[in-house]
């Protein structure tokens, strides 16, 4: 039979020799491979105070965007809730008022805007199907709750932080500050 | 009229150094158990537990305090009186051992002198060889009084597993025996000490490796754990212990595994003897305080060896356990004993 991967080994099943039937020669050499190892490296993260760093690709919690002004994108198109495969995000659309200018961009927005982060997949086809770059998967993951309310996740959690008048909880939201 | 006759002052003497030896004991086995998971989060390159306290050396004291917490529970089925029994009879064993090992020469302390040893009875060794057997007994009545087939197969493999290496060990200490002609251990450690004296381990190097295999084997140490095989019998002979009788066991494993390291060091490797200096130019009581710590040097040694090979070696399977103890160990010990005897005869002419 030809071999699938040339990993395969083929098993020995001779019968032990003498000094294979000693066993301390054998145990010697195992304790010196794990003795060996006292002096590697560790790779070990210490959790709370380091913190690994994602990849820029990775797709975690989401964020809904602001522009430059600190105005909100979205205008509650629902292109995104049409995308969600696990039919995670529902949205309320509502009219932008004379004087709310300077909140939303544009003439609609989201009056309710909300992810079930139980149902959500973290695949990213919102933010792919997103036509106003509203919304964006950050580098931080969903913490964990004690309740399944407490995973839907509505507007005041999504979205974030003006940049403008609050960095520094910004770039806590977007995750890449670390 | 016979009790007044008695040395009230040595037994006060004894008493407080039956306290320091069954505290210090435990006291180290409670490090022990954190220098295991440290032994083996180096060996896997990990860390270890570094959390409670600097470096994580709060953290036996957590775990023992975790122990004492827990809820104390005897199933129904379970026989009560023995199943408290049994992790007492384990301790009890364990910390019994400690009575004859000597643990350094005589201090002087307001005029008299004091043996820092606990009795030196002429059988010593016997003696531990008795109590250690009896520590068998802790597994047994805990596993049966379980009433859970999981712990009761535990306890007979405990059972038939301490057998079997006892003989060998047994017949691995006969050689030493014959070398020293005594069976007090003060008095086995003083002939290594003695000026132009070798260690025993120089003559009984194949004896040392049979008997440290069975200490391994009557600690339950890994490779030897068959009674506690995680994946066999979940967690052998207590798995229906919790609270501080879980802990009793667990402590009593550690015990077992320093006072076993200090016979090992007091047979082979010259007790408290300190190797290239002779005793007797030194003060009496610095010698003995160096004495202590040469044997707890020797110790910590072989408690490092018991770890590093149980974070090396996987476990036997039962009948490799059987086959090695009968067919291996047992004959070479004897061949051992046979060669000694011969070449004492030799010597004598």
């Amino acid at each position: 039979m030809q071999a699938l991967t040339n990993r395969s080994k083929a098993v020995n099943r001779d019968p032990m020799t003498f000094m294979e039937r000693l066993y301390l020669p054998n145990i010697v050499k195992g304790m010196a491979i794990t003795f060996s190892h006292i002096f590697k490296k560790q790779p070990t993260i210490q959790y709370p105070e380091q913190k690994r760093e994602f990849s820029p690709v990775f797709r975690g919690l989401h964020v809904l965007n602001r522009d430059a002004e600190g105005r909100e994108n979205c205008t509650a198109c629902g292109l995104c809730a049409v995308a969600c495969p696990a039919e995670a995000i529902t949205m309320e659309a509502a009219e932008r008022m004379p004087g709310e200018e300077h909140l939303y961009r544009e003439e609609k927005y989201a009056a309710k805007y909300e992810i079930n982060m139980l149902r959500c997949i973290f695949c990213g086809l919102c933010e792919e199907a997103c036509p106003k770059d509203a919304i964006y998967l950050s580098e931080t993951f969903a913490p964990a709750n004690f309740t399944r309310k407490g995973f839907i996740y509505g507007k005041d959690d999504l979205l974030i932080p003006n940049k403008n008048t609050a960095p520094e909880e910004y770039a806590t939201a977007k995750g890449a500050a670390r | 009229m016979t009790l007044l006759a008695l040395d009230w002052i040595l037994m006060l003497e004894k008493l407080i150094l039956i306290a320091i030896i069954v505290f210090a004991s435990l006291g180290i086995a409670l490090y022990t158990t954190f220098s295991e998971r440290k032994v083996a989060a180096v060996l896997q390159d990990r860390p270890g537990p570094n959390r409670a306290g600097p470096m994580g050396l709060l953290q036996p004291l957590a775990d023992g305090l975790k122990l004492i917490m827990k809820e104390e529970i005897i199933p129904n089925s379970a026989s009560k009186a023995l199943f408290i029994l049994g992790p007492a009879m384990a301790m009890t064993a364990a910390l019994m051992t400690c009575a004859v090992i000597p643990w350094s020469s005589s201090v002087e302390l307001f005029g008299r002198k004091i043996d820092l040893q606990i009795a030196d009875i002429n059988i010593g060794i016997l003696y531990v060889f008795g109590v250690v057997s009896m520590g068998v007994y802790g597994i047994m009545i805990g596993g049966w009084a379980s009433n859970n087939k999981f712990s009761l197969m535990a306890a007979l493999r405990g059972a038939s597993q301490a057998i079997s290496y006892e003989l060998a060990m047994g017949l691995s200490l006969i050689a030493v025996l014959m070398i020293s002609g005594s069976l007090s251990l003060k008095t086995i450690v003083d002939q290594q000490m003695a000026p132009g004296a070798w260690w025993n381990i120089v003559y009984q190097p194949l004896g040392f490796i049979l008997f440290f295999v069975c200490a391994m084997a009557e600690c339950n140490r890994t490779p030897f754990d068959l009674p506690e095989a995680e994946n066999e019998l979940n967690m052998g002979y207590h798995q229906e212990y919790s609270s501080m009788k879980l802990g009793f066991y667990l402590f009593a494993e550690y015990v077992n595994m320093i006072m076993s390291s200090a016979v090992m060091a007091s047979l082979y490797f010259g007790g408290y003897d300190i190797p290239f200096l002779d005793e007797s130019t030194l003060a009496p009581n610095i010698a003995a305080i160096l004495g202590v710590l040469s044997l707890l040097t020797k110790i910590v040694i072989f408690l490092f060896l018991f770890m590093w090979i149980r974070w090396t070696i996987p476990r036997f399977r039962y009948d490799q356990l059987m086959n090695l103890g009968w067919k291996s160990l047992i004959p070479l010990a004897l061949v051992n004993m046979l060669a000694t005897g011969a070449v004492i005869l030799w010597q004598q002419g």
